[in-house]
């Protein structure tokens, strides 16, 4: 046997090169993710070669631009019928442009350039060494209280990575809730997820709590990651194929022809049932359902509370959007299956995020138990399996998300010596000091709450409202209970605020620079507009409510 | 379109909150008067509605309807019976006695900064609760009631804990806890009773399709709206126990004692005088409209709830050692009688309650606020610490001997009208409940004539020696709703000719389902 011949047993000759077409790619429909991804990899070179000292100028000048024109590339796509009649599937199957995507593209994006605005904030920690700094390490390879951290210090660096960042996480968030084959939806996952783990890890101060809130935060995701991979190859051995629609015609039945490669194992039920339960596994993490979220008090304590406020409202909003795609697009055949454990993942979400926050001390933790009960609130709506329970999600994610950034704004103000004062002892007397930081505070609160007249109660109401009809009767009635157990922390921090003495060694309330106070601004806004006059937004999520297939 | 005259009485105090909030820290005075100026004019607003308002006209007037959030079924619609035209009336004309009788009591203390301004805060929120309870009072659209049955908890809440009454036996910091403590029981028991009604309320929703009580009652009178018995039951659950709380009803009550014990007094009359009243208000409006048959199931249940309030309330009051912990239980036992009127499911009875309300406002309004005016001068809130008031201070304790002898009904005086209604309208259906009732008016004679014994007669006490008697202020307040008492006491026909009509509709929404023959062959 010549060895040309024993080497054919393993090889094949290539396929010639001129075989493999250029893909389809509708640059116009994925424009606001191609804006966003380029302005990332600008943000490297920026980093590369602009000096240090203009670099902080160009990265936010460059990020606010890029988020700008990607929302009005996001509007104009919407404008032109691509989020209804013209919706479809681009990119060769892979990205589905539709209501849904665009909706929580757009929402995304807001969230974004408000994460800039709060990243940007260099007023509230006081100068060092004559520079301005923000919330971020001077230089984050630094060991923790060396010589090298102090010399940096001492330089005046700053971390200005984190729009890149920061533009690169967005750039996965707007890709997730879009994808359209399961590849594309790992491939996003991981694209938005490493550059939060980065932006963790990179806090000016307790630098040690942040670097280990990094680490949980990548272990714990890499586990959730390696869960979604594995489901992935599951289903693809179930359906032969990743594509959403191709998967749910096969759940369906109406798929005939069976790929020779994969006669063993297609259309098995056990593959089908335990692939789709990793899958929703891995997105159940990044929303911090119960019980996988045990990630989320540590991490969002622990990282800087711009990158907290921005990952709290934004990772939500794109993980949501990713898992309605997945059970609506993929799995509706299913939905005998996953309505009822999805159930039951939403009531102890409900309550366990509830009952758990009344024993926090921190206000980020509080903050945290607070958003993995609200991620059982957005189930309630998801469980609903109709055309309102979409809406109702799309809505409610756009109202907290707004909430979520202005109260974590509100938390960067509040500080002492050692830093943001977040031990709640702290915040005792703060509406006397600061009344109107106090006010806006119990504003987010109360909307946290879903007290009438804010946006909270109005994307409550529109979940529970979806819920009821879709006969998830007893979903809303264990709902309203844990409002009221929830309403009970929410209520602690006001009388905490404002009927408490304050303390005479308490925290002062910072001044910020005018990008924090239009974050907070634009969260008060939205926070009341939607409480009050919603029918506009939700006339924009209804008709967002459809997804393409 | 005509002038929306519901909308303006509602919006034109809580723009006043909104300009009362703005008056500058140094600008105390000011912000005072404003609010007063503001809440005279909502006067002049309820006075309005109260003319342009015809007894023998449609069911619902001044009606305005637009279109709010499509997307929940949601239509602002605004509409007054004869029921509410007295409730904004009672609301209307009692929020300037408050704003005249709290004058004083936000003037900051020393702690706080140059920018905190407790006296603004006060008088808007304020004016911000009396826009909300009369926009509850309006609403014929259940969502909205809710909203404002809701909301209306925020602005409460904090008058209960930030202005809590100063006179404390343990101090300042003793208070300060205790009234946080009252003002978190207070927003938590509401809050859970609200989110309840909230549950029920969605519920409704997916029922009905819309929350138009007008539509929603229609549908149901002519049988196009079918609802299961058990699917009824719950929702009129639903919507009672939020209602129980506030108006309260025994077992949910525990709160009242605190919260008007640990307020100053105008917010302790703000709070059992106008926004409980909500609770028995929408009662009648909401709970025997829309569920009419489930009310009638409910009735035997409620009625014994009502009669335990009624002797519950006021053997605790007998007990008091505190003065304003009594008037709350003395309320109690009120609250007690007004859902016993309802519930007897008779237009005497129904009709007195309404006339309860009332009456129960203003004499409570009375009484409370002399008690206030009387806890100020002294400091304390003990009535073993008073003795011989009527020696020093004759005008303060004749104006709360006629507040106490309103408060136990006595002939003459404007709630003896509604009680004897009350008792006559229970006792013609349920005699024996009506006659136990009774006993309730013997032990109101008990503890309003021992706490008037205990402190105004006897020999005159040190700490009380020297005591002021009543300021011009104070007797501004007074004595309106003294006169009030009277003349609503010797002649009720102007308020009983504007509530008699609504009385008579909502009671045939109720009995419309009674198993009668001909009400049967007419489906």
């Amino acid at each position: 046997m010549s060895a040309s011949a024993v080497h054919s047993l393993w090889t094949t000759a290539a396929e010639p090169i001129d075989k493999i077409g250029a893909p389809d790619i509708e640059y116009g429909q994925l424009s606001p993710t191609l804006i966003v991804i380029g302005a990332a990899v600008l943000g490297v070179l920026v980093e590369a070669f602009v000096p240090r000292k203009s670099r902080y100028y160009a990265q936010v000048f460059l990020s606010v631009v890029a988020l700008a024109a990607a929302f009005a590339a996001v509007i104009g796509l919407a404008a032109g019928g691509y989020a209804t009649t013209k919706s479809g599937i681009v990119a060769m199957g892979a990205v589905a442009v539709d209501g849904p995507a665009l909706f929580l593209q757009g929402t995304i994006l807001l969230a974004g350039i408000l994460g800039v605005f709060t990243f940007a904030e260099r007023r509230l920690d006081p100068a060092a060494h004559g520079n301005r700094v923000d919330s971020f390490a001077a230089q984050a390879a630094s060991v923790p209280g060396s010589d090298s951290e102090k010399a940096a210090v001492k330089a005046g660096f700053t971390t200005t990575e984190v729009f890149p960042l920061l533009l690169f996480a967005v750039g996965g968030m707007l890709i997730f809730p879009a994808a359209n084959d399961l590849l594309t939806l790992f491939i996003a996952l991981e694209v938005f997820s490493l550059p939060l783990y980065l932006l963790c890890a990179v806090a000016r101060r307790k630098r040690l709590m942040s670097q280990e809130a990094a680490v949980k935060y990548f272990l714990l995701g890499a586990f959730a990651s390696a869960f979604t991979l594995f489901g992935i190859a599951l289903l693809y051995g179930y359906a032969g194929s990743v594509k959403y629609g191709t998967i749910a015609r096969v759940v369906d039945g109406t798929v005939g022809e069976v790929s020779p490669a994969l006669a063993g194992t297609m259309g098995n039920d056990a593959l089908l049932l335990i692939g789709a339960a990793m899958v929703v596994m891995g997105l159940l993490f990044k929303v911090g359902a119960v019980p996988f979220h045990m990630w989320t008090p540590d991490v969002y304590q622990g990282a800087p509370t711009p990158v907290t406020g921005f990952m709290a409202a934004a990772t939500k909003v794109a993980a949501f959007g990713a898992l309605l795609r997945l059970l609506y697009v993929v799995l509706p055949g299913l939905r005998w299956d996953w309505r009822p454990v999805m159930w039951a993942v939403a009531i102890v979400t409900m309550l366990g995020g509830a009952i758990v926050a009344i024993t926090q001390t921190d206000i980020k933790r509080l903050l945290a138990y607070s958003s993995i009960a609200h991620a059982g609130f957005i189930l309630a709506g998801v469980i609903a399996t109709t055309p309102d329970g979409v809406s109702s999600v799309l809505f409610y994610l756009g109202a907290y998300s707004f909430v979520t950034i202005g109260a974590f704004a509100v938390v960067t103000l509040v500080r002492d010596a050692g830093g943001e004062a977040t031990h709640l002892s702290k915040w005792a007397g703060l509406g006397r000091r600061s009344p109107l930081v106090a006010a806006v505070f119990a504003v987010f609160l109360l909307a946290f709450a879903g007290i009438p007249l804010t946006s909270g109660f109005a994307g409550k109401f529109a979940v529970f409202k979806a819920a009821a009809e879709g006969g998830a009767g007893g979903i809303v009635v264990v709902g309203v209970i844990s409002s009221a157990i929830a309403a009970f922390f929410y209520i602690r921090v006001i009388v905490l605020m404002f009927f408490s003495e304050p303390r005479p060694e308490g925290p002062t309330v910072a001044v910020p620079s005018p990008l924090t106070m239009t974050a907070i601004g634009v969260g008060v806004a939205v926070t009341l507009v939607l409480g009050v006059a919603p029918q506009y937004f939700l006339d924009l999520a209804s008709q967002a409510g459809v997804f393409v297939r | 379109m005509s002038f929306p005259l519901l909308t303006a009485t509602a919006v034109l105090p809580a723009l006043g909150a909104i300009a009362t909030a703005a008056v500058p820290a140094a600008r105390r005075t000011a912000a005072k008067w404003l609010a007063l100026i503001v809440s005279l004019a909502t006067l002049v607003l309820a006075a309005v509605v109260l003319v342009r308002f015809d007894p023998d006209g449609d069911r619902y007037q001044l009606t305005e309807s637009h279109a709010w959030i499509k997307d929940f079924g949601v239509r602002y619609e605004l509409g007054v019976d004869g029921i509410a035209v007295a409730m904004i009336a009672l609301t209307a004309l009692l929020i300037p006695f408050v704003i005249l009788a709290g004058w004083h009591d936000a003037d900051p203390l020393e702690t706080g900064s140059k920018r905190w301004r407790p006296t603004q805060g006060f008088f808007a929120l304020i004016l911000l609760v009396e826009a909300m309870v009369i926009i509850s009072f309006e609403a014929t659209d259940v969502f909205v009631f809710y909203i404002f049955f809701e909301a209306m908890l925020i602005p409460m809440y904090f008058l209960i804990g930030g202005f809590g009454d100063r006179a404390h036996e343990h101090g300042e910091a003793a208070a300060a806890t205790q009234r946080s403590y009252a003002a978190v029981k207070f927003l938590l028991y509401n809050l859970v009773g609200g989110l309840i009604m909230l549950a029920a309320v969605i519920g409704l929703y997916v029922v009905a399709g819309n929350f138009s009580l007008t539509q929603i009652a229609e549908a149901r009178a002519n049988g196009t709206l079918d609802m299961a018995t058990s699917t009824e039951r719950w929702l009129f659950l639903g919507f009672f126990f939020a209602f129980a709380v506030k108006a309260p009803l025994w077992p949910l009550h525990t709160w009242l004692p605190n919260a008007m014990q640990e307020s100053t007094a105008p917010v302790a009359v703000l709070i059992t005088a106008v926004v409980d009243k909500v609770g028995t208000f929408a009662m009648l409006r909401f709970c025997l409209q829309l569920f009419p048959e489930a009310s009638t199931w409910a009735t035997p249940a409620i009625l014994v709830l009502a009669l335990i309030s009624i002797i519950y309330g006021a053997l605790l009051a007998v007990g008091q050692r505190d003065i304003k912990r009594l008037v709350a239980y003395a309320s109690i036992s009120h609250f007690g009688f007004i859902i016993l009127g309802i519930f007897a499911m008779t237009s005497q009875g129904q009709s007195g309650a309404t006339l309860y309300m009332v009456n129960h406002g203003i004499s409570t309004a009375a009484l409370m606020l002399v008690a206030g005016f009387l806890i100020s001068r002294r400091g304390s809130r003990l009535i073993a610490d008073y003795g011989g008031v009527q020696k020093v201070a004759p005008v303060l304790a004749g104006t709360f001997l006629i507040g106490g002898l309103a408060t136990l009904s006595l002939p003459g005086l404007a709630p003896f009208v509604s009680e004897f209604l009350v008792l006559v309208g229970t006792f013609a259906r349920y005699p024996v409940i009506g006659i136990i009732a009774t006993v309730g008016i013997v032990l109101a004679a008990l503890y309003t004539l021992v706490l008037y014994q205990r402190t105004m007669t006897g020999p005159v006490k040190a700490e009380v020696e020297g005591m002021p008697d009543l300021r011009v202020r104070e007797l501004v307040v007074v004595a309106p709703l003294i006169a009030l008492l009277i003349f609503l006491g010797v002649y009720p026909k102007p308020v009983t000719d504007i509530v008699n009509p609504a009385v008579k509709q909502t009671l045939s929404d109720v009995q419309k389902k009674d198993p009668q023959p001909e009400v049967e062959a007419s489906k």
